[in-house]
């Protein structure tokens, strides 16, 4: 059985600040990052569809230890962020001050642009992941 | 299905970076586990051995099958499982399905793991490979990072202020501290006795609000038990411990647990399956070994395992009912935070502290007085794999 979506497409979109996600016929759920069948009721039948990329902030961290090779981007802020479409990604928030990042976060309205990762020689080559900014 | 029971058990000593290869920690429990058992290595059926990382800590792979030659177990099946740190506790589950079911009569199971050995940015690099590595790590995921999230998420979900749910989660590493202190074979043994709530909250922080307290060290180690069927366990001691009730379960993506966190839903159906089977409740249990890589990580624990009501396993730790003497001792051993987390073995080694336990063998100080019914709950990834057991005494 074929994807409707992989990880090699959804990522050339969100490098161009598209989120994609899937939309299953069957019962509805918009299902993101994408899987082979519908992340509520595994229906394969499901159709690729452009997300908005809006949401709220459910939760945060601000990291000081990093892995190796990421140490130069400590002190950095991630997020999960509940889309209004419904499911919760995970992503960074720019335009704060990490070591600010307080519970004052939590619930707070954002847009999504996104940030490369270049990888690792142990990633499989790069990866985007959504950047978040706060929406005043 | 046939009853299976613990006849042996064996531990190292968790530690930091130590000179043993994973060959050797694995082999000393081993031996340990199969002397204690009255039994020679000949006897022993099939190898079940946990390990995570050792193709990144030393280099070695299928590390099973050369444990299994260097202890004198010959030509017979070893098998490697991989669940990161619930690896040892799925290979004794699996360990007890295969005598249960008759076609083995003795073997021997554990975990081992040189995580300390890699230092701490190849092991954050490394666990954070039980991540998602193309829709999380991107973003910077590491383990600590996980449950930092999930305390913030705690704390807005049950409506805690951050400064008294840490609070609270200190005493969650204090009471750790305290039964690792005088466990010889915990990582921390004769150390940080002394903590208190303003030195957890004022060590440095590795990912907010999660300080260096709050967060179980890296760690070298190996453990290991050797199961049998009843038949054959009444021959080799007085003292079986039967494995009466087991669950596992696994899911995707944290963010796809999205309906259920802070609370982990693995969790909650792998330990229902396992006091079904063994026909328990949640207040039968007299000890739990569970899953503290991080002081919150013990709050969501005892809720989803049903000690306490949700949001509320911080007050039951303030009011010393976590501890030995309250409703459920919680980790006598010193769990990850002090007794160690070598991540393939530790499930191995929360069954060699509930096995001791139930015996009546381990250290006055921290000896959960007439123990009958123990259970351990082990958690790979950020949820990603869960594993629960339950033991009681044969005697």
């Amino acid at each position: 059985m074929e994807h409707k979506l992989i990880f090699k497409d959804y990522n050339e979109a969100l490098k161009q600040n598209k989120l994609l996600g899937l939309k299953c016929r069957a019962c509805g759920a918009i299902t993101v990052p994408p899987k082979i069948v519908c992340r509520q009721c595994a229906s394969p039948d499901m159709d690729v569809i452009e997300l908005k990329g809006s949401g709220k902030i459910r939760t945060f961290t601000t990291v000081f230890v990093a892995s190796e090779g990421r140490e130069d981007e400590v002190p950095y802020t991630i997020v999960m962020v509940e889309l209004d479409d419904g499911p919760w990604i995970m992503g960074n928030l720019e335009g704060i001050d990490p070591k600010e990042a307080s519970m004052e976060l939590v619930g707070k309205k954002v847009k999504m642009g996104h940030k490369v990762f270049p990888g690792d020689k142990y990633s499989a080559g790069e990866g985007a992941r959504p950047l978040f900014s706060l929406v005043n | 299905m046939k009853k299976v029971a613990v006849v042996g058990v064996g531990e190292t000593k968790f530690s930091g970076p130590q000179d043993m290869t994973e060959v050797e920690l694995f082999a000393e429990a081993a031996m340990e586990a199969i002397t204690e058992s009255n039994l020679k290595p000949k006897d022993i059926k099939a190898l079940f051995v946990g390990n995570a990382l050792g193709d990144f800590a030393e280099g070695q792979g299928m590390v099973q099958s050369l444990a299994a030659e260097n202890i004198g177990c010959l030509y017979v099946p070893a098998t490697r499982y991989e669940g990161a740190c619930a690896s040892a506790s799925m290979a004794i589950r699996d360990a007890c399905m295969w005598v249960a079911s008759g076609y083995y009569d003795i073997v021997l199971a554990g975990g081992v793991e040189r995580a300390a050995t890699m230092g701490t940015g190849l092991a954050t690099r490394t666990f954070a490979m039980f991540s998602d590595s193309r829709y999380e790590y991107p973003a910077g995921i590491t383990f600590p990072a996980v449950f930092a999230m999930l305390t913030h998420l705690y704390a807005d979900t049950y409506k805690i202020p951050l400064q008294k749910l840490r609070e609270q989660m200190a005493r969650v590493s204090i009471q750790s501290y305290k039964h690792g202190s005088v466990n010889p074979r915990a990582q921390f043994y004769g150390k940080n006795a002394d903590m208190t709530v303003e030195k957890v909250l004022g060590s440095f922080v590795v990912s907010t609000p999660l300080t260096l307290h709050d967060c179980c060290p890296f760690s070298d180690g190996a453990a290991a038990v050797v199961l049998a069927s009843e038949e054959v366990a009444s021959k080799l001691t007085g003292k079986p411990v039967y494995v009466t009730g087991t669950g596992q379960s696994s899911c995707g993506p944290l963010g796809n647990q999205s309906d259920y966190l802070p609370r982990i839903r693995a969790r909650e159906i792998s330990s229902q399956r396992a006091y079904e089977m063994a026909g328990v409740k949640p207040q039968d249990i007299d000890l739990c070994e569970l899953h503290d890589c991080f002081s919150i990580a013990s709050l969501i624990a005892a809720e989803s395992l049903g000690f306490f009501d949700y949001g509320t396993a911080g007050e039951a730790w303030e009011k010393g009912e976590a501890d030995i003497g309250g409703k459920t001792a919680v980790n006598p051993s010193g769990g990850l935070k002090s007794k160690g987390h070598p991540i393939g073995a530790t499930g191995a080694g929360q069954v060699y502290e509930v096995v001791r336990q139930l015996r009546g063998e381990v250290e006055p100080e921290r000896q959960v007085p007439d123990a009958k019914i123990g259970m351990t709950d082990t958690l790979g990834g950020d949820g990603g794999t869960l594993v629960n057991m339950i033991f009681e005494r044969g005697w």
